[in-house]
């Protein structure tokens, strides 16, 4: 995984509540069995329209999506992370995330940052303004700064330390190996197996 | 201390707890389809692994697989291309799984359950949102994202971070004709679809202990919808009967050392929610969706909402923009919305009851003239249940398609989707836009609903039928 400490860059402004998963992503995209090659599918239905403010010129290269309210509501799609990176975002702001989608965008170094409503809408305000306006999401400093914004953010503490550090999680855990064999070995006998070992 | 079901099932399955770290959990259950997998099996190879426990992992095909000429090669490339990937996935690294043509074939959350796989206490994940589903049995479910799959692949285990709980009680009992699809649309209307956000919650209370397992698993399979990590109900002795028998159910001394355990799987009387939930069921009447998130729901009786009665500007943007694509006005009755589809299955309600229901309003009727219907069994043991009872008959006789098992129009990610501007009453449990197909519109329904609609042309409920013996006279005389 990318470490993520800080990113400057221009933003898209996303004025829309419970943007889901499908929409992110629709499921017919599912069907690839890669970690690439999703941008494309990113937000498909609405960049039909031209003036989706995906499809201006001027948010092309944009790098920081600043949503609506629940976003990466509804399905578990992990492609719904993978298709915002793939497109170039590194961060996405809301002021609130479904906790499978925040899960997901923090184990692949897709950094999603939580304000209150009324800074995303201070950023919705200034990048509507001006597009060429840079936000910059400083996961060191745990802020987020724009001209006239100033924003602190929380993130835990062992999240933050993984994204700085750009670790995996599997590799973490394999580090505890005799803690999960001791476990094993007091399983109760009654618990399932899907087959015979 | 005291503790809820969820705070119970989470502590006996904590590996490692480390200050500043999150819960290191062991996972009873690992279910993977083809959708969310290959990437984490690529993972796997890319770094050497192995699947850790096969002896705890399942899989099965679900999501592409088409509902009509099983017997023949998948005609959609990449349909069939994610279907090889997950059948050579398992057999390289020695995953049982039940593919396409199976008799255990089916929607994953149908099979779990139905094999005795999910059982109380347990924790159980796929990378899918509806895991929610096998807490119905007092379980710890939870959807997964693919890193995670791979996570659980390697390690059987999953680093969690600790949630709230929220009580969501259910008083009195359910009117007539009012079903637990009707009650959890309810409730999602009621808290919204980030209200759960966060939280396990638990559905308790008289309404609930006299759901079925069927019943109970629709209502845990939507938690997902109001935004909730899981739902859960505590096991009882109508879990114990579901269970016994079944394939992967305990025998014998264990069994009875199950139960016993399984017993203790009760929120303590003096245990404290972070939030609670009332509600009373006996004001509960069938209940549909009008927009395009699950919250977006309201009592068939009533008609689309104005934009304008709500006060939160941005549910009132949501609503506003949710009208325009499913092309309704403020104003208009529910009942008089007119649909072209009517689909019948899914995890939420594919199960062999709901089909029983839907089969019981459609005796004797016929679907609407201008109405497809689609019936999909959750699976294929569901299948042969209904054909075994004769329900495909009262199905095709009706003029409805009996279709093979599967995802299928859930999510039209097979062949079975709506076209542009179509109009469904669905079983299932997302009424996002386009879920169903592009431009498709969906009205989340329970399946009594679902069938009466088929009849009338419109929304409808059972009740708005008329006798069986009016409707017989066929169609255009
Ligand atoms: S039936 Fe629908 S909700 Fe259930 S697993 Fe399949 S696609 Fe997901």
């Amino acid at each position: 995984m990318e470490a993520f400490t800080t990113h400057t860059g221009r933003a898209v402004p996303l004025r829309r509540s419970n943007v889901d998963t499908d929409q992110i992503i629709p499921a017919h995209w599912l069907k690839k069995v890669t970690r690439d090659g999703f941008e494309d599918g990113l937000f498909e239905a609405w960049r039909k329209d031209e003036e989706f403010v995906l499809n201006r010129p001027e948010r092309a290269g944009a790098t920081v999506l600043v949503a609506g309210p629940d976003f990466g509501t509804g399905s578990s799609r992990e492609h719904a992370v993978w298709a915002l990176q793939n497109y170039g975002f590194k961060t996405v702001i809301s002021s609130r995330f479904a906790d499978i989608f925040r899960g997901n965008s923090l184990k692949n170094g897709l950094l999603t940052v939580v304000l209150p409503q009324e800074t995303v809408d201070a950023l919705w305000e200034l990048t509507e303004a001006d597009p060429t306006a840079e936000v910059t999401v400083d996961l060191v400093a745990r802020k987020v700064l724009a001209p006239g914004v100033e924003a602190a953010f929380e993130l835990d503490e062992n999240a933050r330390w993984r994204l700085l550090e750009g670790l995996d999680d599997i590799s973490i855990t394999l580090r505890h190996e005799d803690d999960i064999a001791a476990y094993e070995a007091n399983r109760p006998s009654f618990t399932p197996r899907t087959q015979v070992a | 201390m005291a503790r809820t079901l969820a705070e119970k099932v989470w502590d006996d399955h904590v590996v490692r707890r480390a200050e500043g770290e999150p819960d290191l959990l062991f996972i009873d259950l690992h279910l993977l389809h083809e959708v969310t997998s290959p990437q984490a099996f690529d993972g796997l190879r890319k770094n050497g692994r192995q699947v850790r426990r096969t002896d705890l992992t399942i899989a099965t095909e679900d999501h592409n697989t088409p509902t009509l000429d099983i017997d023949k090669p998948i005609a959609d490339p990449v349909s069939r291309t994610q279907l090889e990937t997950l059948r050579k996935n398992c057999a390289d690294f020695g995953v049982r799984l039940h593919p396409l043509g199976d008799v255990e074939q089916g929607v994953v959350h149908v099979v779990g359950p139905q094999l005795g796989l999910t059982q109380p206490g347990m924790t159980v994940v796929c990378g899918d949102s509806h895991t929610s589903t096998h807490g119905a049995f007092g379980a710890l479910a939870f959807g997964i994202g693919t890193s995670q799959v791979e996570h659980v692949l390697a390690t059987q285990t999953l680093p969690m971070t600790p949630f709230k709980t929220m009580a969501i009680t259910v008083n009195g009992e359910l009117p007539e004709g009012v079903t637990a699809k009707d009650l959890i649309l309810a409730v999602i209307a009621r808290i919204g679809t980030g209200g759960g956000q966060g939280y396990v919650l638990e559905y308790r209370g008289e309404a609930i202990e006299k759901l079925s397992m069927e019943a109970r698993m629709t209502v845990c399979n939507m938690s997902i919808e109001a935004g909730a990590r899981a739902g859960m109900i505590a096991p009882d002795d109508t879990t114990f009967a579901y269970l016994r028998g079944r394939d992967h159910a305990p025998e014998g001394a264990d069994w009875d050392a199950a139960v016993a355990y399984w017993r203790t799987l009760r929120t303590d009387d003096n245990a404290v929610f972070d939030r609670e939930v009332v509600i009373d069921a006996t004001e509960l009447s069938p209940f549909v969706t009008w927009g395009t998130n699950p919250g977006q729901g309201a009592p068939l009786s009533a008609s689309v909402p104005d934009p304008a009665s709500f006060d939160n500007p941005s549910e009132r943007l949501a609503a506003e923009k949710a009208l325009e694509y499913m092309g309704l006005t403020a104003g208009q009755p529910l009942r008089e919305v007119a649909v072209d589809t009517v689909f019948v299955g899914s995890c939420t309600n594919g199960r062999i009851e709901d089909l029983r229901s839907a089969a019981e309003v459609l005796s004797g009727r016929r679907v609407a003239d201008g109405v497809r219907m689609l019936v999909v069994p959750g699976s294929v043991r569901v299948a042969l249940q209904a054909v075994e009872e004769g329900l495909d008959k009262v199905f095709t006789a009706a003029g409805a398609e009996w279709r093979h098992a599967g995802c299928s129009m859930c999510l039209g990610m097979n062949p079975d989707q709506l076209a542009p501007g179509e109009r469904s009453a669905s079983t299932s449990n997302r009424n996002f836009e386009g879920r169903q197909g592009k431009g498709g519109r969906t009205h989340l329904v329970s399946p009594q609903v679902a069938a009466a609609t088929a009849v009338v042309g419109r929304l409808a409920a059972p009740a708005d039928l008329t006798e069986v013996t009016d409707v017989r006279t066929p169609a255009g005389v």
